[in-house]
């Protein structure tokens, strides 16, 4: 009941985000300087010229108007065309999408991998030298920006131990025809162990450098909030059961200490997922974040819109399964009517 | 976990497995060839959309479709899909001759019908041509056997320039008919020296070598442009072995990066200018501080300190590659000049003159660094001027508008090194490119547009150029020089007009 009541009530606001959303990016895109005809004037352009290409690209109605034809475009899954691409939004956008979507959640994995790992040792060795060493990693792990380890790793497996591929998604040398745009989790399905090695090689300095920042910030939570549960009296009778320490913090404190982490990992998440847009475009990775910035560029006013509500309904997906999960793992929660 | 001798040994042996398997191999020898481009390829046809005005991706264009006069790497015009043209006596009608024997990448034979219905197509209005305004001067374009054939609306004397500029390519009228605007962004087709094999949005195209161009097939077979836009990036994709050209680097990374083994540079001056705009709006309606203010920069001193030398200081919007270039024409840097010249107008070091100056921050190397220079050279002479950054976007909003602040830092590209695509659209009034509105310069200007004497017409925008000079309506800074990396096992020609040609590179 608890789970339904969550799901519909997020529905709703979710709704009212995205139109929201929609509103502020279509009046602020039009607002801010770089209009995106003035960019493709050509050299001798006359006053005609110019309403012409205005005329051409919609530009010559006024905002509102341009917000309702876009609008009753985006409710028929018609997002309009992108301007210096020249391919359908929905189209374009969808096809990137899963692309940040394996980034992303490699990322996350390799977060929750590396976090989880170092807040284990911290606790199990806590009050000694080993957590003083983990808290020391987890501080310069928080204090370099994302985008900073992706010139470091560059440097590091890219050009000094050239173990790595700097750029890309896929060597172009690598011919398959894939079904869908998601290459990693196809090629998995598929056993192609070859591209799933070719992949995982192009993804790891972009995945470690999204993931870094991230792990930090789960090692401090998680290992504080399992340092508290462990003075509790359930962990305690545990212990005088004979539980070894090990035991007794991944079996009995690891998961009630795991609710305040899961939390925070969503939210986290969402800002991962922003992290993209400079670490895709530094790797060159073909995923949205990337496409984004061309945009911003060109001033490609429908590209823009679509990615910037794509994203929004991702953030608000990601907050929607957190709170979900929130419930599902929380008994008190899960049992209230 | 305790690190023994065997462990250790094995952990080095996986390392140096790891590292063996996932090295590049493109340290031997070369075989596809791999090029870190600097910017990404939006769209495939190159003949209408904004991308067909975007001079930096001009080289992906050349690549896959022909121009219809292409153009040599110094810029001289070469012989191409048109084979020979010209006017008719009172430039009433222009004729073109098309090459035989040519073929489009799927086998169909290229026909003067191709040129004629590129030619109609671009313009007609309704297909979104940028170009249209130039294309529009001719109808009534036929085809009889190999020669085409046209009525001129409006007189042009570029207009056969054009062909080798933007939108200048011919299209596949048969194949674009049956496969409509989508299909043929999926899967383009030119006559070029090389076909698109494989192409993922953001992030690479693969070509293959036409075997049957009519112009000799390229020497590489395959070649893969990856669309790295970052340059740190591109740096360590060449430094890597990853790739074995790039370009548009910074030029300290040049200089160190073809001292390496296995990697060499070349640097050579291309089309593109660094210029200053001037507004002739508040403190820049008065000559002597503009002539101050052009007076007051060391072109070589920015180029040599900033620029690591990299660069040809330039007087006039014209390189020395351009028709209508002038030696004659100077602008000397001279301090004693700037402040005296500020002094009749009230001004000094102590009572500066001031106004703003706008530039672009990484748009084009060091552009934010050497408005910064320029204006500690001028605070030198008593002219304060305060830095605005903006966006590129907004530069061309603001010049449209003619809105720009009264300095305002530029680039201007101009490959076919015609005068009105270089002084005419940056300096006439109406123009949408230019903010100089002063009445001598549209009266000098505005006879060349038509003047049908080739001589006469250069010779004519000489003197524009000497006028612009000697009221300091502009101030052209330098012309950039592009900086390219390449493996040895590489032979790079470099084109003057900025783009990367994969059909000009051998192996070295």
């Amino acid at each position: 009941m608890a789970l339904l009541r969550t799901f519909l009530l997020r529905l709703v606001t979710t709704i009212i985000t995205l139109f929201g959303v929609a509103v502020i990016v279509f009046v602020v895109i039009r607002v801010v300087p770089g209009n995106p005809i003035a960019m493709m004037l050509p050299p001798g352009a006359t006053e005609d010229d110019i309403a012409q290409l205005q005329a051409l690209y919609g530009f010559d109605k006024s905002i509102l108007e341009q917000f309702i034809i876009w609008l009753s475009g985006v409710v028929q899954g018609d997002f309009g065309t992108s301007i210096s691409t020249r391919q359908p939004v929905a189209g374009l956008v969808l096809n990137r999408l899963p692309a940040t979507l394996e980034l992303s959640i490699i990322s996350l994995i390799f977060a929750v991998l590396m976090g989880g790992t170092m807040a284990l040792l911290g606790t199990r060795y806590r009050d000694g030298k080993a957590e003083g060493v983990i808290d020391v990693i987890a501080g310069m792990a928080l204090s370099i920006p994302d985008f900073l380890w992706g010139l470091i790793l560059i440097l590091l497996f890219g050009v000094l131990w050239p173990v790595f591929h700097i750029s890309g998604r896929i060597s172009p040398a690598l011919n398959i025809d894939f079904s869908t745009q998601f290459y990693l989790f196809e090629a998995i399905l598929r056993l192609r162990f070859d591209v799933i090695y070719d992949l995982i090689g192009h993804m790891l300095m972009p995945a470690l450098a999204l993931a870094i920042p991230l792990a930090a910030i789960i090692a401090q939570l998680l290992k504080q909030s399992l340092k508290e549960t462990m003075h509790l009296d359930y962990v305690t009778l545990a212990r005088t059961k004979g539980y070894s320490e090990g035991k007794v913090i991944t079996r009995e404190a690891l998961p009630n200490a795991v609710l305040p982490t899961l939390t925070l990992v969503g939210v986290q998440f969402t800002f991962l997922i922003g992290g993209t847009v400079i670490i895709e475009r530094l790797f060159s990775y073909e995923g949205l974040g990337n496409m984004a910035i061309d945009a911003v560029i060109n001033r490609d006013l429908p590209l823009i819109q679509g990615i910037v509500i794509l994203f929004a309904l991702l953030f608000t997906l990601v907050n929607l399964t957190v709170d979900i999960l929130y419930v599902v793992l929380n008994p008190r929660l899960r049992n209230a009517r | 976990m305790k690190l023994s001798r065997r462990s250790l040994l094995q952990t080095g042996v996986a390392a140096a497995t790891l590292a063996t398997v996932a090295l590049p191999s493109f340290a031997q020898a070369i075989d596809e060839l791999v090029i870190a481009y600097n910017v990404n390829l939006p769209s495939w046809d190159p003949t209408v959309g904004p991308s067909a005005v975007n001079p930096t991706i001009q080289g992906f264009y050349q690549s896959v479709f022909d121009l219809y006069i292409p153009q040599n790497p110094d810029l001289s015009f070469g012989s191409g899909i048109i084979t020979g043209y010209g006017w008719n006596d009172d430039n009433s009608a222009i004729w073109m001759d098309v090459r035989e024997g040519v073929t489009w990448h799927n086998g169909d034979p290229l026909t003067a019908e191709d040129v004629v219905w590129s030619l109609s197509r671009v313009a007609n209005p309704e297909t979104g041509s940028p170009i249209q305004f130039v294309w529009g001067k001719i109808e009534n374009v036929v085809a009889d056997g190999n020669r085409v054939t046209a009525d001129v609306k409006e007189y042009d004397p570029t207009f056969f320039k054009w062909m080798s500029f933007l939108t200048g390519y011919v299209m596949p009228k048969k194949y674009y008919e049956e496969v409509g605007a989508a299909g043929f962004e999926a899967a383009p087709i030119g006559t070029g020296p090389y076909m698109v094999e494989k192409f993922e949005r953001n992030a690479f195209v693969r070509l293959k070598a036409n075997e049957n161009y009519w112009g000799g097939a390229p020497e590489f077979k395959s070649v893969t442009i990856k669309f790295v836009t970052d340059a740190a990036s591109r740096v360590a994709e060449v430094e890597s072995g990853n790739s074995h050209v790039t370009l548009e680097i910074p030029y300290e990374e040049y200089d160190r990066l073809k001292a390496k083994d296995g990697l060499a540079g070349v640097a050579e001056p291309i089309s593109d200018i660094g210029m200053i705009f001037l507004n002739d709006i508040e403190a820049m309606t008065d000559p002597n501080v503009r002539k101050a203010a052009a007076h007051a920069i060391d072109k070589g001193l920015i180029i040599d300190r900033l620029l690591s030398g990299y660069g040809i200081a330039i007087d006039t919007l014209q390189t020395p590659d351009y028709a209508a270039y002038d030696a004659s024409i100077t602008v000397a840097y001279d301090p004693e000049l700037a402040k005296q010249l500020l002094a009749k107008s009230g001004f000094s070091t102590d009572n500066p003159v001031k106004f703003k100056i706008q530039t672009t921050k990484g748009f084009k190397p060091k552009d934010y660094e050497m408005v910064q220079a320029i204006v500690g050279l001028w605070r030198r002479v008593g002219i304060e001027a305060e830095i605005e950054v903006y966006e590129i976007a907004k530069h061309y909003e603001l010049r449209a508008a003619d809105q720009l602040a009264p300095a305002a830092f530029y680039n201007w590209g101009n490959s076919v090194g015609d005068p009105t695509t270089s002084t005419g659209f940056a300096m006439f009034g109406p123009s949408p490119h230019s903010v100089w509105d002063g009445q001598a310069t549209f009266d000098a200007i505005l006879p060349l547009w038509g003047e049908t004497n080739e001589d006469k017409r250069i010779e004519g925008w000489k003197g524009v150029d000497r006028l612009i000079a000697e009221n300091a309506e502009v101030i052209p800074l330098l012309q950039y020089v592009q900086p390219i990396v390449h493996a040895t096992g590489v032979k790079v020609t470099p084109h003057r007009s900025g783009a990367l040609l994969p059909h000009l590179m051998t192996r070295g």
